[in-house]
């Protein structure tokens, strides 16, 4: 019962006094209405945009947001209204569905904008009015191949592709010749011998010169050799094409059945049966008219030619309209054809014996080909022939029409796909860059948050203003739970792509507690791996060992070395999550920029006390130990992407046998880092 | 050309300029009475016409306009609307029955005042109020009487909104025997018509009768 007869349902109540008097037995009991509300106005400000309606029309439909309860959340006490932040437009269709019961699609609205929406009120789809209907199905399948061809791109482009066994992989290479060069070779080599086939049928009829006995021979007999040769290689490549095709195919006996594997069994045949019938001289005519068949190898370029495939198509979907075309113009053809022969039956010597004999006059007038071998001679037939070729021209002008639109519709469809291919490149780009552009935000943001607590601790505000980025509020946050992640699980985050070739990790530097004197100052930090892959990793181990220890720190060379040989030793597992513990090297892996970071520290605790602090997860509580920390860092960035800045932190200097230093002695504590 | 009348000339001009189309022409038609608009008179008249509330009324009308933009209904519209409440039987006559009930002045449609006033009895009305209204549907004729042909008719248009697929399934003979059942019950003087006043009688000392009319008291 459509929504909008339901205020009509008092008086279909009414009706039904007619039945009551004849009614023999007692009717059932009213329900009644439980809390009997006067009928009110709601206001539903949508954006701003106020909309107000009855409470009854939003209840016809108690299934959605708007008819349940579900509204009340969206209630604003102070206002009295409902408040939704969504789209006002799309919300003027909806609440036109409450009120006439018919949902009706727009057609400047974006489809997945609009299902959206749809979405959210908690009304499904399928309810849109006939009148809109076509044209939502349309978008929506469009919509649908759209997003079906990015995802298969991008599972292409993942790299992650199951392995296929020999028997898919070929498969695909002969449905999609440019996934590999073998493949790509194969779909030349295959489309040169078709040409190579059919240029031989061709040549074979041409008379080539004559031969003794003054007779001209086609080229063919003369040198029938030389093309039984070629004939013979051609028909071998098709037979091995085919027969791979069959093994490849994931279903043979659908593949069997499909028009192209027809084309080419069709084009291989004639060959074989000739072979085979060469002894028989009998069936020497037959054999003649197989060679024609031969001609349907030129079928075979539709594999390598999209635009025969759409004229294909196309002819397969104007099954209709040709039909009429044939039956309309059959029609006329017997009406003319018998209005002629009676018209020409009188005068003598008339080519118009019969009535088929006149079909053929007809074609050729209606076709306005006008051969000119059949004419009519009487009066009567020059008027009716001429009727003839007019309404030739009408009967076949009306049916073209539509097999053109109906052909250029689906070109420009395919052209649409090709197009939506060649820009998904570019597409895919940028949403890689923009994920890609988020997680290095955080890093960035991560590296200035440090800065900014070690500031802090020194309580130096000239360097606050490069470093201070304004990030919006919805971000920190953000960050700040990337950053409660990282604490968790002790590891840390890496911008890893394959496009920018950089990979760089984050690393922690703190302080232990108590400032010691020792000569072993050694400010701690971990080491986060993740991420990576093998080789990276042996080579910034190898990186790691090259670099300029000073090596009298034996505790930091010790750690370190013990860093690195942990770390190399970590090289062979595949897990990366790590201990976040005692390894005490650092890694700089940006590979193609020299990064130079000064660290001062003005004052260095020990590292032997620090070992344990090391394992404490919070370097927050450590860092205000090191009161006079300063840290600046110079960085070069890398001139690729954008918001990408690598980072890293050296190793502070193992330290000079100073036990404190100061700020003074910023030569000795600043380290150049290099990798790679 | 002058001699020619209105009529004719427009007849030719309908031709000429192609808008008299063989296939279309009831589309024509339907267009040029959907100009025809109909208002109600005023909400205060209708309020002493009937025994409706302001707010009721309101209620009515909008619904009311809502599937008849034009104010007026006619029987075809009538009978779409009525039919959407029953979707598998066939309430198409029944839906006539009805239509020529709440016409009162037989002009062939419904207006807005001929509908509310009809609910008003049917609703606010008191019991005889209803039952000589639903003497009055039975009426076909309007002849103050009902005949068994006429309750036949009445019958078989309500077992028709049941349509076809019904447990246990329907007889053939069903309706006629209702219809003997409702004589036997109502016809005092077995003359073979009820007439208002044996039908209000009738009803009156029947309990389910009674108890089904003030059904209709919570309608609205």
């Amino acid at each position: 019962m459509a929504a909008g007869v339901a205020a009509w349902l008092p008086f279909a109540r009414a009706a039904a006094i007619g039945w009551m008097p004849v009614a023999n037995c007692p009717m059932p009991l009213a329900p009644t209405e439980k809390n009997k509300r006067q009928d009110e106005l709601i206001i539903l400000n949508v954006s701003g945009r106020r909309f107000q309606t009855w409470r009854t029309t939003l209840e016809r439909y108690p299934d959605t947001l708007l008819g349940s309860t579900e509204k009340e959340f969206f209630f604003n006490e102070d206002t009295k209204e409902y408040f939704f932040d969504r789209d006002p437009e799309v919300f003027r269709c909806i609440l036109n569905f409450y009120r006439t019961g018919k949902l009706h699609y727009p057609r400047y609205e974006c489809i997945s904008a609009y299902d959206e929406e749809l979405a959210f009120y908690g009304i499904l789809p399928e309810i849109i009015g006939d009148c809109c209907y076509e044209e939502y199905k349309d978008r929506k399948r469009e919509n649908a191949e759209r997003l079906m061809d990015d995802n298969d791109s991008e599972n292409n482009q993942e790299g992650s592709m199951p392995s296929l066994n020999l028997r898919q992989t070929m498969w695909r290479a002969f449905e999609n010749p440019h996934t590999s060069t073998l493949a790509l070779v194969f779909y030349y080599v295959t489309g040169f011998f078709i040409a190579v086939s059919v240029i031989t049928n061709v040549v074979e009829t041409v008379p080539c010169g004559t031969v003794p006995g003054n007779k001209e021979l086609p080229c063919g007999e003369r040198y029938a050799v030389a093309f039984f040769c070629l004939d013979t290689a051609c028909v071998m490549i098709f037979t091995v094409e085919y027969l791979m095709r069959l093994f490849a195919a994931p279903s043979r006996y659908r593949f069997m059945r499909s028009v192209m594997s027809i084309i080419d069994v069709v084009a291989i045949m004639p060959y074989y049966i000739g072979l085979v019938m060469t002894n028989n001289e009998d069936v020497s005519g037959a054999f003649v008219t197989l060679r024609v068949f031969r001609v349907f190898r030129i079928f075979k370029f539709s594999r390598h030619s999209q635009g025969l495939r759409i004229l294909g198509y196309t002819l397969k979907s104007c099954a209709s309209e040709l039909g009429f075309l044939l039956f309309s113009l059959t029609m006329a053809i017997i009406i003319f054809a018998t209005v002629m022969f009676y018209a020409e039956k009188g005068s003598s010597a008339s080519k118009f014996t019969s009535i088929p004999a006149s079909f053929w006059y007809t074609i050729v007038t209606m076709t306005t080909l006008g051969y000119g071998d059949m004419v009519p001679k009487t009066i009567a037939g020059k008027i009716f022939g001429s009727i003839c070729s007019l309404s030739g021209v009408l009967v076949i002008a009306l049916p073209v029409p539509v097999i053109v639109s109906n052909f250029s519709r689906i070109y420009h469809q395919n052209q649409r796909a090709d197009k939506r291919r060649a820009q998904k490149k570019a597409r895919l780009a940028r949403i890689r860059v923009a994920k890609t552009g988020s997680s290095s935000a955080y890093l960035h943001s991560k590296r200035n948050g440090l800065l900014n607590a070690a500031l802090e601790l020194t309580g130096s505000s000239d360097d606050e203003q490069h470093i201070s980025k304004s990030t919006s509020l919805i971000e920190s946050q953000h960050h700040h739970l990337l950053h409660c992640l990282e604490k968790t699980t002790g590891l840390s985050y890496l911008v890893d792509d394959p496009l920018l070739s950089v990979r760089t990790s984050t690393i922690k530097v703190y302080n232990s507690e108590a400032p010691k004197t020792s000569p072993d100052s050694l400010q701690g930090y971990r080491c986060n791996h993740e991420f990576i892959d093998e080789q990276l990793f042996e080579q910034n181990c190898m990186d790691n060992s090259m670099q300029n220890y000073p090596s009298t720190r034996s505790p930091s060379l010790s750690s370190n070395n013990g860093g690195s040989t942990s770390c190399c030793s970590r090289r062979n597992k595949t897990t990366t999550h790590l201990p976040n513990s005692n390894v005490p090297a650092t890694r700089l892996r940006s590979m193609q920029e020299l990064s130079t970071i000064h660290i001062q520290c003005s004052e260095q605790p020990s590292l032997t006390t620090s070992r344990s602090s090391l394992n404490m997860k919070s370097d927050d509580g450590l860092r205000p130990n090191c009161k006079t920390s300063h840290l600046t860092t110079a960085i070069i960035s890398i001139p690729t992407p954008p918001a990408l800045t690598p980072e890293g932190e050296s190793r502070p200097p193992p330290s000079s046998p100073h036990p404190t230093m100061n700020i003074s002695t910023t030569c000795s504590n600043v380290v150049k880092v290099s990798a790679l | 050309m002058r001699s020619r009348g209105r009529k004719e000339s427009l007849a030719e001009s309908r031709d000429l300029d192609g808008s008299y189309d063989q296939l279309t022409d009831s589309v024509e038609d339907e267009f040029e009475l959907s100009t025809v608009c109909h208002r109600p008179e005023g909400l205060e008249q209708l309020q002493e016409q009937t025994k409706f509330s302001r707010k009721e009324l309101q209620v009515l009308y909008r619904g009311f306009k809502n599937e008849c933009p034009t104010g007026l209904v006619n029987e075809e519209n009538f009978k779409q609307i009525y039919s959407q409440f029953f979707p598998q039987g066939d309430s198409g006559t029944y839906a006539a029955f009805l239509f020529n009930a709440f016409d009162t002045d037989h002009d062939g449609s419904i207006s807005f005042e001929d509908f509310v006033a009809g609910l008003s009895v049917i609703l606010r009305g008191t019991i005889d109020d209803r039952l000589s209204w639903a003497f009055n549907l039975y009426d076909l004729n309007k002849d103050g009487c009902i005949t068994k042909e006429e309750m036949l008719d009445i019958m078989k248009s309500i077992y028709d909104m049941m349509g076809k697929y019904t447990y246990p399934a329907m007889q053939e003979e069903a309706p006629r025997e209702h219809v003997e059942n409702f004589f036997q019950k109502m016809d005092r003087n077995k003359d073979g018509v009820v007439t208002i006043e044996e039908f209000i009688e009738s009803c009156q000392k029947d309990e389910n009768i009674m108890r089904s009319m003030q059904l209709f008291d919570n309608v609205i």
